[in-house]
């Protein structure tokens, strides 16, 4: 989450101050994402050393302090809207550690472990869709966030249902001799071994 | 009180070489007023459990007890009743009657039960109006939306003084925001006081339910624990 170009968003609809960007970046990602007010000030320090806003009064500190975005500093937030972020290569992901782990770990069932997983994924999925019918009908900025939550938190859950079968089929059926061509191809993807 | 109660239901079909055991002794218990979800892979007996709770199917062993009555002692025709009056059912394919408008398949479970036309009518706009479908009543099947086809199928399954809703992947084809809208009527259905099962293989649906039961090869193998409250989410952390 950049919390840099949150602030760049806000202050793009006006000049504004510390405090009043911290309760506007809060509300609109349904408080969801707490910001404390010291990482507020320090964001807008370094945005306006790099020129990317100004202070209205240079000589008030703190709460009574005023920013407003430059030209160079709504560049900066158009450029950042447009710029994928890096999904390319495939994260170090934990549960996809943990998973490879008990594969190869003796004495460990794997669909077991994957179970474990899969109900806690569950269980925190559960707590979001409370959220969502309790609150998200009233405020945007929540079902958004609550619906891309739920979207990942699926994804994660799918890949684990995924997993099980492929295991499940890998335990009756007799390994595959592994082509030449793999190895160039899992560089190509970014699969290091 | 109970509603629904499964003690140690298995179900075999086929025999010989041929067998296939599509429930191994499953227990479940689902409270009036909540909702409990069955989820697992393809095969795993979720639609099995769902058509011997709802005594479409019997069980070659175990007993299913519904509203306190077990169906092993009841007579054909006193299961019939029961199914008509106090189990409602949602299928994936919506399966209402394209020969009848929206307001007639509501109210056919009632009509076939013996109520009059004219109270089955009004009890049948009266489910429609619960689910904002008043303005569509006398539209037939092929005139909905496949959202609104749902909601129809919904007032029929909840139509009168029905108990227990049966679902079997509910939100079927349906895109997002019409699944969530499903499960949010049937979920609300159940804080009126229904007790609902909903098997499906989609976390996003189960997570409407109360509980989350898994069942694997025709056994469950696990299940969630009590909602935590969701303001454990929201704990003050911090943005990076």
């Amino acid at each position: 989450m950049s919390v840099r170009h949150a602030l760049l968003a806000l202050l793009s609809e006006g000049p504004k101050y510390g405090l009043q960007l911290r309760e506007e970046f809060e509300a609109r990602t349904g408080e969801v994402w707490p910001l404390n007010v010291g990482q507020v000030y320090t964001t807008l320090q370094r945005l306006e050393r790099d020129g990317l806003v100004e202070s209205g009064d240079t000589e008030a500190t703190g709460p009574q302090k005023g920013f407003q975005i430059t030209e160079a500093g709504e560049q900066e937030l158009a450029g950042w809207l447009r710029t994928p972020p890096d999904l390319a290569s495939p994260p170090r992901d934990e549960l996809v550690m943990k998973v490879l782990v008990a594969v190869r770990l003796p004495g460990t069932d794997v669909h077991e472990v994957i179970q474990v997983h899969r109900r806690y994924l569950v269980e925190l999925m559960q707590q979001w869709t409370r959220i969502k019918e309790e609150e998200a009908e009233f405020d945007l900025g929540l079902a958004l966030v609550v619906d891309a939550e739920l979207f990942r938190l699926d994804a994660v859950i799918r890949w684990l249902d995924a997993a099980d079968g492929r295991l499940k089929r890998a335990a009756t059926e007799p390994p595959r001799q592994v082509p030449a061509a793999l190895p160039r191809l899992r560089r190509r993807v970014g699969v290091h071994r | 009180m109970k509603m629904l109660e499964l003690h140690g239901v298995t179900k075999v079909y086929g025999d010989g070489a041929a067998e296939v055991h599509a429930l191994r002794g499953v227990d479940l218990s689902v409270k009036a007023g909540a909702m409990v979800a069955v989820m697992g892979p393809s095969g795993s007996g979720k639609s099995t459990l769902l058509t011997i709770a709802g005594s479409l199917e019997e069980p070659t062993s175990g007993d299913v007890v519904v509203g306190g009555n077990p169906l092993s002692r009841m007579s054909r025709s006193a299961k019939a009743r029961l199914r008509r009056r106090t189990v409602g059912y949602v299928f994936q394919d919506f399966n209402l009657l394209p020969g009848l408008t929206a307001a007639e398949n509501v109210a056919l479970p009632l009509e076939l039960d013996g109520t009059s036309a004219k109270a089955a009518r009004a009890a049948g706009l009266r489910a429609l109006e619960g689910l904002g479908l008043s303005e569509r009543a006398s539209q037939f099947p092929d005139q909905l939306s496949g959202g609104e086809r749902q909601r129809v199928a919904i007032a029929r399954a909840v139509v009168g003084d029905r108990r227990l809703l049966l679902a079997d992947e509910p939100s079927g084809a349906l895109d997002s925001v019409n699944a969530e809208e499903v499960m949010r009527l049937l979920h609300e259905a159940c804080k009126r006081g229904v007790a609902a099962v909903v098997v499906t293989h989609d976390a996003q649906l189960a997570s409407w339910a109360d509980r989350v039961v898994f069942l694997r090869d025709g056994l469950i193998v696990d299940q969630t624990a009590p909602p935590a409250g969701p303001e454990s989410l929201l704990m003050p952390g911090q943005a990076q």
